[in-house]
């Protein structure tokens, strides 16, 4: 009991930041269908702006998370701007490609100008931990579970309660008509990536907090793992992101508190096969069947 | 006359919506039957229950092949196809990328054999059958006008052509039935008036029965021999086209949607 | 008959003469050991890319696996022909390779090729994943260490044999039956199925093809390179293949071709730019993407019916 409850915390602390992730992917690939594989370099953007900020210019907590997303949510907004945008009417495979070379650059690009090798995160909060009947649960652990939450509840009321929200899910229902009815879809974009990227930055600085380090390719893996979260919960829903995020989180300590740490990938990779057999379109994605 | 198709008490519920309810039909051999009915009325769902793309909810459909009578309920699409139902689409679904000639051989795919390994290592059989099966596609190409155009692909060819590609291509299939759904839609008076000597064409050499969908009412009363009306998924009417003519419920339901 | 025979003679009469040319090249020092390698390399990239091209161009089946069955061939390879270091070793691990991939790719394939577009992307990418991590953890593969001293059999002639061989292959299966149905399956599924056509069966044809010419290129590049880990077979590895593939145009072999020359060689040329190398690498694909979507070539094709086709009378030419 106490070692599940224990997996469970750290699931969930794990789970949240795929979470973050994971939202960034479901939201632009609802919008504009594309599988943004720069997503996960934008988080180690975020990383190592909170890194540079906290080491150099001594800011708090609070403030190098916040600059971290404005950061993050600029540079997405670049991106989709300069490489994704030409490529909005291409075929589907280019642009992906073309996000796989954004990412490529942004790797590269960092590995060139700061060194490839760990760099240790600045431990701006110390670390505390707790204990309740057995089970240990550190205040960063705390920290990462309650942003996360707080930022996803923000990020659900933006997109259901602002007039920006209404027009990212009318563009990501039908952009032609959304056009129709004086929707600016550049703007709107624009506006997904800002909003994804700078969750994308808050998973960043988190991780560096949780981990302790980063590294130029710190976003491949998690960022994989982050889109195979959002296929699992539905691409496109933004609570099938947290929900897939959290799953992918508790799966991967799970199969690694039973002994099988080697495997923990593959159980991922094998989940995400049995529940697209069983719900083609992810558990909250809607399935849509060809018109004949 | 014999029965080829036969359709009783066919229902297809979406979801609480009856679509289809207990429709009843029987198609004969060589005949051509039209099914008629406004918009919304379930005819191009029927379709779809014919030729197995979807499930029925329940009732019957049963082919009179040469092997005997068959079931097709819940049987997959190409099987049906493979029983000799061919169709045509609505909304145009030629292989628009492949050439004229392409299309037509693939809708072959079923009437001849060629090994993987023949193919691959190009034995001799296999440049026998590719010019055996190339002469059939481009002979039945001829018959209707489309020899010159073997080379084009599909996407480039106009819309009144790509219809009679779609055509030809569900008659290379050998079928028994064909269904035509609405192949005069988008179509001017000329195309329609080119298209009803073809399906007549079509009855004359292949002898085959057709069951076409249109709202063209000039074309459906030139060319049915039979005609059912749909309306709101069930039967509203079955007779000759005079019959229909002059049909009190059939001619309520049609000026009810125009007026 | 006797047409289809002149082009095939233009054919292996282009195939012995490229064989000669680089062995004369080799003979006079023009091609050194380091262009050799790129060349090989290069011929490798040609068998994975010509294989992926037919899943993802011809057959319309967006797969991200296909390092995985590249693994299977390499650890075949590996682990025969270091207990049988002989030509016969290396010739039955290439056919152990290619049946491993082939079951593989069936256990893979029948399941998730009912998945469209970027859900069956995701689920290949897994099941790559998953072959990988198998092999990374069995103790016959030597785990994460991987495997070294593999006695080197495919030297570049057999290396140009095989991208000729399989390259052939895998086209004149487009050009019949089963590459016109798996055509037919990419340009309208549901179109295809009303002509009678069991879907699955050519989109699993075409994916078990696909996988089977991947293995031989893992076995070609294992016993070429004589080092090999399980690293080198990760989603990475099938992005770079997927690229050769789209940056040559999907849907065009010639296209792939191309565009593996032209990143084998961008890729030597930037060999001394260090850490730069994949910056340029990532600038250049980004802007070639921008500008030339479709991919090199498109789907144009060279033919040499099309070259002297213009003699012959409309109506007789055959695709």
């Amino acid at each position: 009991m106490q070692t599940l409850l224990q997996q469970l915390i750290n699931g969930l602390s794990l789970g949240s930041i795929y979470a973050l992730l994971a939202l960034g992917y479901t939201m632009v690939y609802g919008i504009i269908k594309l599988i943004n594989f720069a997503h996960g370099d934008i988080y180690m953007l975020g990383a190592f702006w909170g890194y540079y900020v906290i080491n150099y210019w001594h800011f708090n907590f609070i403030f190098a998370l916040l600059s971290a997303m404005l950061v993050c949510a600029v540079s997405g907004v670049i991106i989709e701007y300069l490489a994704y945008r030409p490529l909005r009417h291409s075929p589907r495979i280019a642009a992906l490609i073309t996000a796989i070379g954004v990412s490529y650059f942004l790797e590269n690009g960092m590995s060139y100008l700061y060194g490839s090798s760990t760099r240790s995160f600045p431990q701006i909060i110390k670390q505390v931990n707790y204990h309740f009947g057995g089970v240990q649960i550190s205040n960063i652990q705390i920290l990462i579970l309650v942003t996360a939450c707080l930022l996803m509840i923000l990020l659900q009321l933006i997109i259901k309660r602002t007039k920006m929200g209404r027009a990212m899910r009318a563009v990501s229902v039908d952009p032609d008509a959304a056009e129709l009815v004086g929707i600016n879809i550049n703007r709107t974009i624009s506006f997904t990536f800002a909003l994804g990227s700078s969750m994308a930055g808050a998973a960043g600085v988190l991780i560096g907090l949780y981990y302790n380090s980063i590294d130029p390719l710190m976003g491949m893996t998690p960022g994989i793992k982050a889109f195979v979260a959002a296929v699992v919960g539905g691409i496109g829903s933004v609570p099938g992101a947290s929900l897939g995020g959290f799953l992918i989180g508790l799966l991967e300590t799970g199969v690694q508190a039973i002994g099988l740490s080697a495997y923990k990938d593959a159980a991922v990779y094998l989940v995400l096969i049995i529940i697209l057999l069983i719900l083609p379109a992810g558990i909250f994605g809607k399935n849509t069947k060809e018109k004949v | 006359m014999s029965t080829i198709l036969k359709v009783d008490d066919l229902v297809k519920n979406f979801g609480g919506l009856a679509a289809v309810s207990n429709v009843s039909m029987a198609l004969n051999d060589d005949e051509l039957v039209a099914l008629i009915g406004p918009n919304g009325a379930g005819k191009t769902t029927v379709f779809n229950l014919l030729t197995g793309v979807i499930v029925p909810s329940s009732g019957a459909i049963t082919f009179n092949g040469p092997n005997g009578t068959v079931p097709i309920n819940g049987m997959k699409p190409y099987k049906v196809a493979n029983l000799g139902l061919a169709r045509t689409f609505q909304n145009i679904r030629l292989f628009k990328n492949l050439s004229v000639i392409d299309n037509v051989l693939i809708a072959m795919t079923s009437h001849y054999k060629e090994g993987f390994i023949q193919s691959v290592f190009r034995l001799p059989k296999y440049y026998k059958t590719e010019a055996r099966i190339r002469e059939e596609a481009i002979d039945l190409l001829k018959i209707f006008d489309l020899q010159d155009d073997i080379n084009v692909l599909a996407k480039n060819l106009s819309y009144g052509i790509q219809r009679r590609l779609e055509i030809v291509r569900g008659l290379a299939m050998k079928p028994k039935i064909l269904f035509l759904d609405e192949p005069a839609a988008g179509m001017n008076p000329e195309e329609t008036a080119d298209l009803t000597r073809l399906i007549r064409k079509i009855q004359r050499e292949f002898h085959i029965t057709v069951l076409l969908i249109e709202h063209d009412m000039s074309l459906v009363m030139n060319l049915a021999e039979r005609i059912y009306v749909l309306d709101h998924g069930s039967l509203l009417a079955e007779g000759t086209p005079d019959e229909i003519q002059q049909n009190d419920a059939v001619i309520k339901a049609y000026l009810g949607e125009e007026a | 008959m006797k047409a289809n025979f002149k082009y095939n003679i233009c054919w292996l009469i282009v195939m012995i003469a490229g064989f000669y040319a680089i062995n004369t090249l080799i003979l006079v020092g023009v091609i050194n050991a380091f262009i050799e390698n790129m060349l090989v390399t290069i011929g490798i990239n040609i068998i994975l890319a010509v294989g992926l091209n037919l899943v993802i161009g011809f057959a319309g089946q967006f797969s991200l696996g296909h390092a995985g069955f590249m693994a299977v061939g390499a650890y075949a390879t590996a682990i025969i022909t270091s207990d049988h270091a002989n030509a016969a070793g290396f010739w039955t691990s290439i056919v152990v390779g290619i049946i491993i991939a082939i079951v593989a790719a069936l256990i893979v394939g029948i399941p998730t090729l009912r998945l469209r577009g970027d859900y069956l992307a995701i689920a290949t990418m897994g099941a790559a994943e998953i072959i990988r991590i198998i092999i990374n953890n069995l103790k016959i593969t030597n785990g994460a260490a991987g495997m070294f001293n593999i006695p080197q059999f495919a030297t570049w002639p057999v290396v140009y044999i095989m991208v000729c061989v399989t390259s052939i292959l895998i086209v004149n299966f487009i050009h019949s039956r089963g590459g016109r149905a798996a055509m037919a399956v990419r340009e309208d599924e549901i179109a295809t199925e009303s002509m009678g056509i069991n879907t699955t069966k050519w989109k699993l044809a075409a994916f078990v093809f696909g996988a089977a010419t991947a293995a031989i290129a893992g076995s070609l590049q294992a016993s070429y390179v004589q080092t090999i880990a399980p690293t080198n077979y990760n989603i990475m590895e099938s992005i770079a293949i997927l690229i050769i593939v789209v940056l040559g145009g999907t849907g065009s072999i010639t296209g792939s071709f191309v565009a593996a020359f032209v990143l084998g060689i961008l890729d030597t040329v930037l060999q001394d730019f260090g850490t730069l190398r994949m910056v340029i690498y990532a600038v250049v694909l980004v802007v070639m993407m921008v500008f030339k979507p479709s991919g090199l070539l498109g789907t144009w094709e060279f033919s040499f019916k099309r070259l002297f086709g213009h003699r012959k009378p409309k109506g007789e030419t055959q695709a």
